[in-house]
């Protein structure tokens, strides 16, 4: 084992561990302050929950035996941790992956926020973690995975955290329905501030979670760390610059979005690609992410805080676009189109965008439903009307 | 003894507070209010969505004085506050039966 990356792992999982605070606050300030508490309790509440089911089950699915769907129970409440270690102590690699299991659930908060019950949300991630993410996460970063053997590649998990996330989202949201009042009542943000404080958090965090998936102390942990700061820099300016141009102001609750976007969609390529290819997609994601906000009110999606147009889209756009600029003179064992390995590997990318988005979207929609339909995921409209904050949690965020 | 209601524009606070010391107020009540009037509301975007606001946010001032102190004070705050923009505010007045101070028991003008 090497001191050197071991120490750099461990860091890293307690800096992905930091991102779901950070989320909880880029939420918290988007909502009505009367939800504000529901929203920050979702997020941290999946520290509590995800972390568990973790270590019962959930590590021991996506990594224990070799098939290419789901694992085995070698791994169970830990056992035969220890017999991973390798460069990095199996449990460095452990940590470093439960981080990425608690904060893929909580993503999905933003598309639902305001109206979920509390029991049933725990219900609803704890079976998603086990059903949903456990899975993918085996298919992507598991060298028995379907996804991996085929070629596909996801640095950090734009496929399995980032476009996973979004189909569930989507998929939550369909069940549950609109909020109340979306559409004929205004519901802006209640305090931006908090959203800086939690974009702040998540892109310091986001080191952690795209240079640490080096496993490695080393050259493409550099090249990731570089090449997410310039995704989430171009995301941000990118944005804006439509933003700009179609309404007339630069807001900050854009270069927030944009910096979230840019982030998302470098990080399947964060270790596989270099030069100017991290400008390029941080600007075509903080681009398309903004007219994918249009979207959700074409189709008539309460995607309440653009779950869909940053984690999806820009999970897909990541995704996608690796298949032009994956270069092996940085990483890997794959060319993207523009570095002469011809369309295999943007093939392949698509294949496995597409495999995980179905997956995660008609699996989501299955558990979704089933608890809509047995103990209701929804809280009732006085709850509603009243804010998640009281009905759910008899508190107050704001002393009055 | 008349109550003196005024409905002004938050950043003009501090100019209307030096006017009505300097003219011999001893003491204001201030609360934050949010409201319309001709003004209307605002527009702002998140992401891309416009939202109306209509409720602006103002600050009210309360002012218990003297009857024939009363229409002199309406005019310092009226000139004090006055940008000659749309959203000024408004003041109002109207009687006060009862005044005590909690302390003395004093009643009245005295306990102004």
């Amino acid at each position: 084992m090497d001191s050197g990356n071991t120490a750099w792992v461990l860091v890293s999982a307690a800096l992905v561990l930091f991102m779901t605070p950070g989320l909880a606050f880029f939420y918290g300030g988007m909502v009505r302050s009367k939800n504000v508490l529901g929203m920050l309790m979702q997020n941290i509440f999946a520290m509590g929950l995800i972390s568990t089911i973790w270590a019962i089950i959930g590590f021991s699915i996506a990594f224990g035996g070799d098939g290419p769907i789901i694992g085995n129970l070698d791994f169970a409440f830990m056992e035969n941790v220890t017999s991973l270690d390798d460069n990095i102590p199996g449990f460095a690699f452990f940590a470093f992956q439960m981080m990425f299991a608690v904060i893929t659930p909580a993503l999905i908060t933003g598309a639902t926020a305001d109206r979920l019950k509390f029991g049933s949300y725990v219900l609803l991630i704890g079976l998603w973690s086990i059903v949903v993410y456990a899975p993918a996460a085996r298919w992507v970063f598991n060298a028995n995975g379907w996804i991996f053997e085929m070629g596909a590649l996801d640095f950090a998990g734009g496929a399995a955290i980032h476009i996973n996330a979004g189909m569930a989202a989507l998929a939550v949201v369909l069940v549950i329905g609109n909020r109340t009042g979306h559409g004929s009542e205004p519901m802006p943000p209640h305090n931006l501030p908090l959203t800086v404080l939690g974009t702040g958090i998540l892109w310091f965090g986001w080191f952690g979670f795209n240079a640490g998936s080096a496993l490695a102390a080393d050259g493409v942990a550099a090249q990731a760390l570089v090449n997410t700061q310039l995704g989430a820099a171009t995301g941000m300016l990118g944005w804006l610059l439509v933003e700009r141009i179609k309404t007339g102001h630069a807001t900050v609750l854009g270069a927030c979005s944009g910096a979230v976007a840019g982030l998302v969609a470098i990080t399947p390529g964060a270790g596989f690609v270099g030069g100017v290819a991290p400008m390029i997609i941080g600007t075509v994601a903080g681009v398309a992410c903004y007219f994918a906000l249009f979207i959700k009110a074409k189709m008539n999606w309460d995607d309440s805080l653009d779950v869909i147009a940053v984690h999806l889209i820009g999970g897909i756009v990541g995704t996608l676009v690796l298949g032009f600029f994956a270069d092996t003179a940085v990483n890997g064992e794959f060319n993207g189109l523009f570095f002469g390995g011809g369309i295999e590997l943007l093939k392949d990318q698509f294949v496995a965008a597409v495999g995980i988005g179905v997956f995660s979207f008609v699996a989501t929609y299955a558990i979704a439903f089933g608890i809509q339909r047995t103990i209701g995921l929804r809280v009732d409209l006085d709850a509603e009307r009243v804010g998640l904050d009281q009905s759910e949690h008899a508190e107050s965020a704001y002393a009055s | 003894m008349k109550l003196i209601n005024a409905v002004i524009k938050p950043f003009k606070l501090d100019d209307v507070k030096d006017a009505l010391k300097s003219n011999g107020v001893t003491g204001i009540t201030v609360t934050e209010v949010r409201g319309f009037g001709r003004q209307g509301g605002h527009t702002e975007t998140y992401r891309g969505a416009e939202y109306k606001i209509d409720f602006v946010p103002k600050v009210s001032v309360s002012i218990v004085i003297d009857d024939e102190q009363a229409d002199a004070i309406v005019d310092v705050i009226a000139s004090a506050a006055r940008t000659d923009k749309i959203g000024d505010g408004k003041i109002w007045v109207t009687d006060v039966d009862r005044v005590v101070r909690i302390r003395t028991g004093e009643e009245g003008p005295d306990a102004v």
